[in-house]
């Protein structure tokens, strides 16, 4: 955290966007409730706020998708004057010098990186392709701030990291003086988003304005000049980074107190789950296992770390019951498992929170009670003679959503009108409210605000503290390092042996998901293949 | 500019009243056609309307229309309703109405209510049978349904001609490609003296009303809803996708059986290749009409007889072509697509802005 980030050019000549009074309506709810913000050049202001907060709302205004039922949106144009920007006009916003780079890339795949940030502001009827003058240009804008990138490699050759740049790169080709970004650095290495944070401070020293939405307090507070805090369609609070800390700024976004998640000590019991040398060979390194070593015991948290697309995918299949092993065997609960199937997992104590909530974890057309219900339908207690029994699943929902605080509109909606907190809070009631022996947390909390991620991590703590294993598989290193007892590194589908939290070094865990270094305190005997060797 | 906002939860207005309104729309639009013939709309209208509920006689032959038609309609809704895309309606009609004729012209007699049971069940089974073979190249293999039971269509209807030309053929038929009839204790009863309609419209009601119960409180149903809604979220918790779609493919493929079952004991008495005019096709625009709801597949099956019945009789009596029951049958559908979509989305047009 350099200290330069931290003084904000505050003279008003630089001023370059100011939403004044911005409040927008959808019917009874206020999403946006008169908020003020104003950006000058060369500032980064963070944008903080839970779900539906009102962040999407107010940058959907910004960008001329939605029109503001009360206030303006200003901005200088280039030669310095402030001119009220056109509503509900996205080309407005494009021509005024505003970018976007939104969470999910909007990126050909096949095309190349300078295909991809020419398309569109070129002629479409030319008989010969000129891309000197683009290619000089973009050579400019790279090195006056770090954004390297091979622009002739296909986009899906590259990195996570390299296909943000290129997206910022399309951006800033087309004359953006203020940048958006999207919850830049959810898919990124801690090194990866340091990286980004360097080139964003460089793009702000040059003058360009970025307002970045994020959740991720450590970062916020690491790379912007100024944050805005924005809470049930109010701002709630604004402040200089420099005058801000972690503790103040998730209470305002909550409204209260956020319990901080704390690990109680515990002497962890008999294992629960061994794999012992699971090899699942799917031809694609991102779905495959290789020599896997891992043991999980109870009242014992055991985060995996990882970068994005590493085995992840394929280790939760097969805990999930999903999938079965190419070689090696699995023991949970000290039997060897010969049939590997969800419904028999589901029913013999594995609790299974899946990585994408929306897509494994529920089913949007049917009721909340029926998704609560899902894995134990056949169940004596939920049917007689094949009929259910809806009176038993809607009591059961009832419990669940007083005892989880699923916000809904009552058991019988469709749960495809909730949230995803409260989805989540939802998969939760499913899972543990069966005492489950062992949890599997795939990203448990990932797109969630502060107060639902302390709420689920509570809720994994208390299993924890009850006896349960809890394999945690997460991207997020604060998590991971907040709640574990344990944490192993996959990388390529190896794994190292697992590491006790407090003796584990951040930068050094950010090496090893890279594959660039091996366990160096291994104190388990373990055959894990070191994915140094490899790397 | 039009932008298209979902819609949280539609209210009962839009779910029941849209597929009526559409309906309506679609018979008004007919008098477009109508008025290019050169027929005399109001008349048209009249004689439509008395040719499908003028007189018993109309009606019943309206309601052995409808019959095949809530049989198949059902079909294409519990498979749709899975996303299992059965476009092979037609076929397993004729193979349960050849089942039914195997077993039911003759090879074994006893009483009609062992016979009627016995031509359902066999039936009943050709058609599961005929679906479940593509299920399975699905399920396993990845293999199309879509093309598969389209093309067993064909498949089905040349095989039915080969047996009629062979081991079906009725040798008293003077030579035409038509089988044994089936015997008077397999036959279906007639609901009416000396009317055609039979107790083939109480069996498919009593199918969609069992069907509707079924989908709505039974974990099959249950499980079926939820693989057809989300197969992956179902997948993960623990349902079997394959199971289910097997049983989906039985019951559909069974549903289409017993619609051949059905004309063939109920409503022609023998089998020839001209048994359906189309019944399997027309399923699936009854079950989209009906946005597949069971109970609504009786309410679209009887608009959509209606429509044939009165427009039959509509063209015979004023001389238009008969066809404009297909483009009735067709624009219905059309609106009803059009005002689900409206269900689902609500429509906003933003003030023109000067970058367009």
């Amino acid at each position: 955290m350099s200290s330069a980030a931290h003084t904000s050019p505050e003279t008003s000549q630089d001023l370059l966007l100011s939403l004044a009074g911005v409040t927008k309506r959808f019917g009874a709810l206020v999403a946006n409730d008169a908020i003020d913000l104003t950006v000058h050049k060369g500032e980064i202001v963070a944008l903080l706020g839970e779900n539906g907060a009102g962040k999407t709302t107010l940058m959907n205004i910004l960008f001329g998708h939605y029109v503001a039922d009360e206030g303006t949106v200003t901005v200088a144009s280039r030669d310095g004057n402030l001119e009220q920007l056109e509503p509900g006009a996205p080309q407005a916003a494009l021509d005024a010098g505003i970018g976007m780079v939104h969470q999910h890339f909007t990126l050909a795949e096949n095309l190349t990186g300078l295909d991809n940030i020419v398309l569109g502001t070129e002629p479409i009827f030319r008989l010969r392709r000129d891309r000197s003058t683009a290619r000089a240009k973009l050579g400019e804008l790279m090195a006056g701030s770090g954004l390297n990138v091979d622009l002739d490699q296909p986009v899906y050759k590259l990195t996570v990291g390299e296909k943000q740049r290129v997206e910022i790169l399309k951006a800033l080709y087309r004359d953006a003086r203020l940048l958006v970004l999207d919850e830049p650095t959810a898919v990124l290495t801690p090194q990866e988003a340091d990286s980004l944070f360097a080139i964003l401070r460089k793009l702000a020293a040059n003058g360009l304005a970025v307002i970045i939405i994020a959740h991720k307090l450590a970062e916020v507070l690491a790379v912007s000049h100024r944050i805005a805090v924005l809470r049930g369609g109010a701002k709630v609070g604004e402040m200089l980074t420099s005058d801000a800390d972690h503790k103040s700024i998730a209470e305002l976004m909550v409204g209260r107190e956020v319990p901080a998640s704390r690990r109680t000590p515990r002497e962890p019991g008999k294992p629960v789950i061994t794999l012992r040398d699971v090899t699942i060979d799917r031809g694609d390194s991102r779905r495959s296992l290789h020599g896997m070593n891992i043991t999980a015991r109870e009242g014992e948290i055991l985060g995996i770390a990882g970068v994005s697309g590493n085995g992840q995918a394929a280790l939760a299949q097969l805990i999930a019951g999903l999938d079965k092993p190419d070689s090696g065997t699995v023991e949970i609960f000290g039997e060897t498992v010969t049939k590997f199937d969800a419904h028999t997992f589901a029913q013999n104590g594995i609790a299974r929170i899946p990585e994408d909530r929306h897509h494994d974890g529920m089913v949007g057309s049917m009721t909340v009670a029926e998704n609560i219900a899902i894995e134990d339908v056949r169940s004596p207690e939920y049917q007689k003679l094949g009929f259910l029994d809806f009176d038993a699943i809607r009591k059961r929902a009832e419990h669940a959503i007083s005892d989880y605080d699923v916000r809904c509109p009552g058991p019988d909606a469709p749960a495809r009108l909730l949230s995803g907190g409260n989805i989540q809070k939802l998969i939760l009631a499913r899972v543990l409210e069966k005492s489950p022996k062992l949890i599997l947390a795939n990203q448990p909390s990932r797109g969630l605000d502060v107060g639902a991620q302390s709420e689920v991590h509570r809720r994994l703590l208390e299993a924890r503290q009850g006896g349960a294993a809890v394999i945690l598989i997460s991207e997020d290193l604060d998590e991971l390092l907040t709640i574990s007892d344990q944490i192993a590194v996959i990388h390529a589908g190896h794994i190292t042996p697992a590491m006790p939290t407090d003796s584990i070094d951040r930068s050094e865990l950010g090496l090893m998901m890279a594959g660039q270094k091996a366990a160096t305190n291994a104190n388990h005997a373990s055959t894990a293949t070191n994915p140094g060797e490899t790397a | 500019m039009i932008r298209f906002e979902p819609r949280s939860n539609p209210g009962p207005f839009l779910v029941y009243g849209v597929p009526v309104l559409a309906a309506a729309i679609a018979i008004l639009l007919a008098a477009i056609p109508l008025a290019l013939a050169g027929a005399p709309i109001i008349e048209a209208y009249g004689l439509m309307i008395s040719g499908a509920f003028g007189s018993v006689f109309s009606t019943s032959e309206m309601l052995t229309r409808a019959t095949p038609l809530i049989l198949t309609g059902l079909a294409a809704a519990i498979a749709f309703r899975a996303k299992l895309w059965n476009i092979g309606a037609e076929g397993q009609l004729y193979m349960g109405a050849m089942a039914a004729v195997a077993v039911g012209a003759g090879v074994i007699d006893g009483p009609s209510w062992v016979m009627i049971p016995v031509v359902i069940l066999a039936g009943m089974a050709a058609g599961a049978l005929m679906l479940i073979g593509p299920t399975l190249l699905k399920t396993r293999l990845g293999v199309d349904e879509v093309v598969t039971t389209l093309l067993l269509n064909f498949i089905v209807l040349l095989f039915v001609q080969m047996m009629l030309e062979g081991a079906l053929k009725d040798p008293m038929s003077m030579g035409w490609p038509q089988s044994e009839p089936i015997i008077d204790s397999a036959a279906f009863p007639a609901l009416l003296e000396r009317m055609r309609v039979h107790i083939g419209l109480i069996i498919a009601l009593v199918s969609a009303v069992a069907l509707a119960i079924f989908v709505k409180r039974t974990i099959w149903g249950f499980e079926i809803r939820a693989v057809g809604e989300n197969a992956a979220a179902a997948k993960f918790s623990g349902i079997s996708v394959t199971k289910t779609m097997i049983l989906v493919a039985a019951l559909s493929g069974g549903l289409a059986g017993l619609a051949g079952v059905s004309e063939v004991a109920g409503t022609r008495g023998y089998l020839a290749t001209d048994l359906s005019p189309g019944y399997g096709y027309a399923g699936i625009v009854v079950a989209m009409l009906a946005r597949l709801s069971p109970i609504g597949v009786i309410a679209s099956a009887l608009f959509v007889a209606s429509v044939f019945v009165g427009a039959d009789s509509m063209s015979r009596a004023i001389g238009v072509s008969s066809y404009l029951a297909d483009l009735i049958v067709a624009m219905a559908l059309l609106c009803v697509l059009i005002g689900g979509f409206l269900t689902r989305f609500k429509v906003h047009f933003d003030r023109k802005s000067a970058h367009g």
